[in-house]
């Protein structure tokens, strides 16, 4: 304080006195009064089976989000149907963690218009898409059940529907699914010697020799933002189970969870799974002998990054532990259709999400592989998307779509967030994987109580 | 917020001797604080106002007291960000008060007038670049992959950017970004405010036997406690409310940075995320009480608005 406040006289520190008791008084009432709930109950949560189509405006132009990778797709959907008018906005389509389209959704749900007609978004828009963001607005996403005929629907992959269920109705188009299997540089393994591992156990065996025959060298990383995907849900590890409407089973002192933590720390300790990320900037490509990784990493990994030269790279079926009849397997990403609620032409709207997801013609050209069926088919019917390979990943691909294990649930977060802010940072310093698994269960906890989940662990 | 208090601060010194001839003036002196007002009132007062009304009601506009307070405030990100952003504070007030006084007083006293200003511009040179661009020079200065300064991050250990930005280093590289980018502005206004000395102050100083230190720190430094004192509750204000760096640095790690690093990212999430403007709001409206309570405590220890000698 400086000099002058010496001087106050009484009557003024009296009248601050009373000022700051009035305050605290204030305060107190504010706290104490009969107040709301700060998060008060939707009033009509079963919004579901409340689905009201917005007034339909017959021709009307469609607004289409989607990201550049499947910008083609609705530019030949546009060249082949000249009178439909579209307006397409590309965006990132929610990828990496992003969650663009939420928070637009969010902001259009305030002023009440502005939403697109049809979007291309990743699973977990679905889970926040299908319920209202307020209690005054619509759920975003219309039921496509109603759309489109079963029959349709009944011809996707086995389980690849299951992230666009919600409450006995389905949301979303499957785009594409990345069911995670075994990439091998054949060119490597013929000259080394080795064989493709078909256990898990032979795969550490691989990794433990690598280490020490070929330093340098990896069999794998877990360093990616979605490298959890790619072994612990291969591994059937309950990180995030729903086991009610809005229960969720985080169990990671699991046997299924700790199995794979246990397989993993000699090879990070011996270098033959790497830490860094296959994304993460300056990986060196040239080194990887190996990976269990989605079926898009055979395109986008090795030959679009890492500049593999054709004829090289293979894949395997998925990888099952030994004693165990089953293969499981996890699922890296894959994209998703929403049609709007909100839609003025949802006709319109209903046919493109349908097109995309299920023309077999466009489909046999899809950069990645197609949860239709029939797609899936006329995709690996065609030469550019085999020739790259050293052999046929036909029957891999096939066997791992059907072996996606559904215990690792479509959740209102992404398994991203903490697993790339806890896990891995501890990783990179040094820290073993099974170290953390009590920390990232922690993490997984939080992230989920803190969006309405009852956790348990049992 | 930042300019609300330069606003009040620079009002009342100005106020006084004109308050006679303000009179005559009026209409005219209306009209020229007439479009500011506007725009304090549209973007300034009214978003704050209604961030208040936010904060104590929910989504259905019912009043919930202190609720979404204990909400956010039990949050188990709440106590992690502001942890963050407190020690990223804490090195980066220390960190541009000394720095940039310093360099000041060295520029304004023991460095020719012609390098002065060419280092005076070349400080100043990176605040040109906006908050977006200046992270992004940050990510290839701290990638050894590419770095310029890759030698340097070698030799102190860090072999790839996944070491660099481990969550440990991250309020220290975040004050490295801001001093770059923040720090030679305050250089150009400390050293205009050593200008402002009257040279026979320093003449006398010089005569009384004072050497170049002790006459920057028993003259020139206590002679521009005002400016540093304003500096710092700007730096703080700006400080507490880091959002760019963090949620750049966080996108470009592919989320190995926390989305809800700093407490105003948290309130990010919240809003548009959770679609909970009401929570978003309880955060900015803490935000705002610490920033005041700081900017209080440093206005009546420095006797800031003292005008004249009273």
């Amino acid at each position: 304080m400086t000099m002058r406040s010496s001087g106050i006289t009484e009557g003024r520190r009296r009248r601050r006195v009373t000022l700051a008791a009035t305050a605290a008084a204030a305060v107190a009432a504010i706290a104490l009064a009969g107040c709301a709930s700060v998060t008060p109950a939707a009033t009509s949560s079963s919004s579901s089976s409340a689905f009201k189509e917005a007034t339909q405006v017959p021709g009307s132009a469609i607004t289409v989000w989607t990201d550049s990778t499947r910008l083609p797709f609705v530019q030949a959907y546009a060249k082949e149907h000249p009178n439909v008018k579209l307006n397409i906005v590309t965006y990132d389509g929610d990828a990496n963690g992003s969650t663009y389209l939420q928070t637009k959704v969010q902001l259009f749900d305030r002023t009440g218009k502005g939403w697109p007609d049809v979007v291309f978004a990743s699973p977990t828009d679905v889970t926040w898409a299908s319920v209202p963001t307020t209690p005054a607005a619509q759920a975003f996403a219309a039921p496509v059940d109603q759309l489109v005929p079963q029959s349709t629907l009944d011809n996707f992959a086995k389980g690849s529907l299951s992230p666009c269920q919600v409450g006995g109705h389905t949301y979303c188009l499957r785009n594409d699914i990345a069911q995670v299997v075994l990439w091998y540089n054949k060119t490597l393994m013929d000259k080394w010697g080795y064989q493709v591992p078909t256990t898990w156990e032979q795969y550490q065996a691989l990794g433990e020799k690598v280490a020490k025959q070929h330093p340098g060298y990896v069999i794998g990383s877990i360093g990616d933002t979605n490298s959890d995907e790619s072994y612990f849900w291969s591994s059937q590890c309950p990180a995030q189970e729903l086991v009610g409407s809005n229960t969720l089973k985080v169990d990671l002192s699991s046997p299924d969870c700790t199995r794979m933590a246990n397989l993993l720390d000699p090879l990070i300790a011996d270098k033959s799974v790497a830490t860094q990320g296959f994304f993460d900037q300056g990986f060196n490509g040239s080194k990887v002998l190996m990976s269990v990784g989605p079926s898009w990493q055979g395109q986008y990994l090795y030959n679009a990054a890492f500049k593999v030269p054709a004829g090289e790279m293979a894949a395997a079926p998925p990888l099952k532990w030994a004693g165990q009849s089953a293969t499981y397997t996890g699922n890296v990403g894959g994209g998703i259709w929403m049609v709007s609620s909100h839609s003025q032409n949802i006709k319109a709207a209903t046919a493109l999400a349908e097109w995309v997801t299920t023309n077999t013609g466009i489909l046999a050209d899809a950069p990645t592989y197609p949860a239709y069926v029939p797609g899936a088919k006329a995709w690996l019917a065609n030469p550019t998307n085999k020739d790259y390979f050293a052999d046929n990943v036909s029957s891999a691909f096939l066997n791992a779509a059907n072996e996606v294990w559904t215990g690792w649930s479509n959740t209102k977060f992404s398994d991203a967030t903490p697993w790339s802010n806890t896990v891995l940072p501890a990783l990179t310093s040094g820290k073993s994987l099974s170290a953390m698994l009590p920390a990232w269960q922690t993490a997984i906890a939080d992230q989920a109580k803190s969006l309405g989940y009852t956790v348990v662990s049992q | 917020m930042t300019a609300v208090e330069m606003e009040r601060a620079l009002a009342p010194a100005g106020a006084r001797p004109a308050r006679r001839r303000r009179r005559r003036a009026g209409l005219a002196g209306y009209l020229f604080v007439s479009g500011y007002t506007a725009l304090l009132l549209a973007f300034g007062v009214f978003p704050t106002g209604y961030s208040i009304y936010l904060a104590f009601t929910n989504s259905l506009g019912q009043f919930t007291g202190l609720g979404q307070f204990t909400r956010v405030i039990g949050d188990f990100r709440f106590g992690p960000a502001f942890a963050d952003i407190g020690s990223y504070l804490a090195m980066w007030l220390v960190l541009v008060v000394v720095m940039t006084v310093v360099t000041a007083v060295i520029l304004r006293s023991r460095v020719r007038p012609g390098l002065s200003s060419v280092l005076r511009f070349l400080f100043y040179l990176p605040g040109a670049l906006a908050g977006v661009a200046s992270v992004l020079v940050w990510l290839f200065m701290l990638s050894p992959s590419v770095s310029p300064a890759a030698g340097l991050l070698r030799a102190l250990g860090f072999s790839t950017f996944e070491q660099v930005i481990a969550p440990g280093n991250l309020p220290v590289i975040l004050v490295l970004i801001a001093f770059w980018t923040g720090a030679g502005g305050w250089i150009v206004v400390m050293y205009g405010a050593l200008n402002n000395i009257p040279d026979e102050v320093l003449e006398a100083a010089r005569v009384d036997g004072a050497g170049p230190w002790r006459t920057a720190w028993r003259i020139q430094i206590p002679m521009i406690r005002k400016w540093i004192v304003y500096m710092g509750i700007l730096a703080f204000a700006a400080g507490s409310q880091l959002f760019v760096e963090p949620q750049l640095l966080e996108t470009a790690s592919l989320e190995r940075v926390s989305p809800t690093w700093s407490p105003n990212q948290l309130a990010y999430v919240f809003a548009f995320q959770y679609g909970d403007f009401n929570s978003a709001a309880a955060i900015s409206v803490i935000l705002l009480v610490v920033g005041l309570i700081v900017a209080a405590l440093l206005v009546t220890r420095s006797g800031l608005f003292k005008v004249g000698d009273e």
